[in-house]
């Protein structure tokens, strides 16, 4: 299977999330974790970027991570799927191998 | 007679802004503002707060960091009235941007534009970014 990115950095102050969906292939996957899980909400100046992403590339959001910042499921861009700390794990492991844009 | 300390500038009240662009959490700067705030109104200053860019999800409401074994630092805000801080200035650009509004803070704020914060940023004596 294809390779799992993570990105932890807010889309709104670093262009890790930019850099990560211009060079994530088709089939990957990317989990936002940290500050990175503002890039999940919709409605914001990148969510058409990250809408757009999604036709090829599935999105994962870190359930805590979003809960921490006050953030609900009902604020996520459509088809991104939150997941707990197992469901990063298995991430990992159904993933052939990983990268990190921090 | 008044210890050295008391002489000098006795009763001098500045003007502090504070400018809060982190997201909390991610990094300790939000967290380190809060103190330095509460620091500056124990001197009785003129405090005001300002945030913008990712700053406004400082305040975002219903934050539980339970599941990130974090101290939810966020219901601070809701007392900073009772050390008479009470100009707390949000930048309504930034909320736009992320998708949102004055209702998800958790405290009353006022939303200004960038050319008034600018103004307001303007009369400070002392104004610190974090």
């Amino acid at each position: 299977m294809a390779m799992l990115h993570t990105v932890n950095k807010s889309p709104f102050e670093r262009v890790s999330l930019d850099s990560c969906i211009s060079m994530a292939q088709k089939g990957s996957s990317v989990l936002l974790i940290e500050d990175g899980v503002y890039g999940a909400l919709k409605g914001t100046s990148v969510s058409d970027k990250v809408s757009k992403a999604m036709d090829g590339i599935t999105f994962y959001v870190l359930g805590p991570d979003l809960a921490a910042r006050g953030m609900t499921e009902d604020r996520i861009i459509s088809g991104i799927k939150v997941v707990d700390y197992a469901g990063f794990v298995d991430l990992t492991t159904k993933h052939e191998n990983f990268q990190a844009w921090l | 007679m008044a210890e050295p300390w008391e002489e000098e500038n006795e009763g001098t009240v500045k003007k502090f802004m504070f400018v809060n662009r982190k997201a909390p959490y991610g990094t300790i700067y939000a967290l380190e503002s809060l103190e330095v705030v509460l620091i500056t109104a124990a001197f009785d200053q003129d405090v005001s707060l300002v945030f913008t860019d990712d700053g406004v999800f400082q305040i975002k409401k219903g934050q539980s960091t339970a599941g990130i074994g974090m101290k939810n630092f966020s219901p601070t805000y809701r007392a900073l009235e009772g050390y008479d801080i009470e100009k707390l200035y949000v930048d309504q650009e930034s909320l736009d941007a992320r998708g949102m509004t004055a209702a998800d803070l958790i405290v009353d704020v006022e939303v200004l534009s960038r050319q008034q914060l600018a103004d307001l940023m303007n009369e400070q004596d002392v104004v610190m970014s974090f």
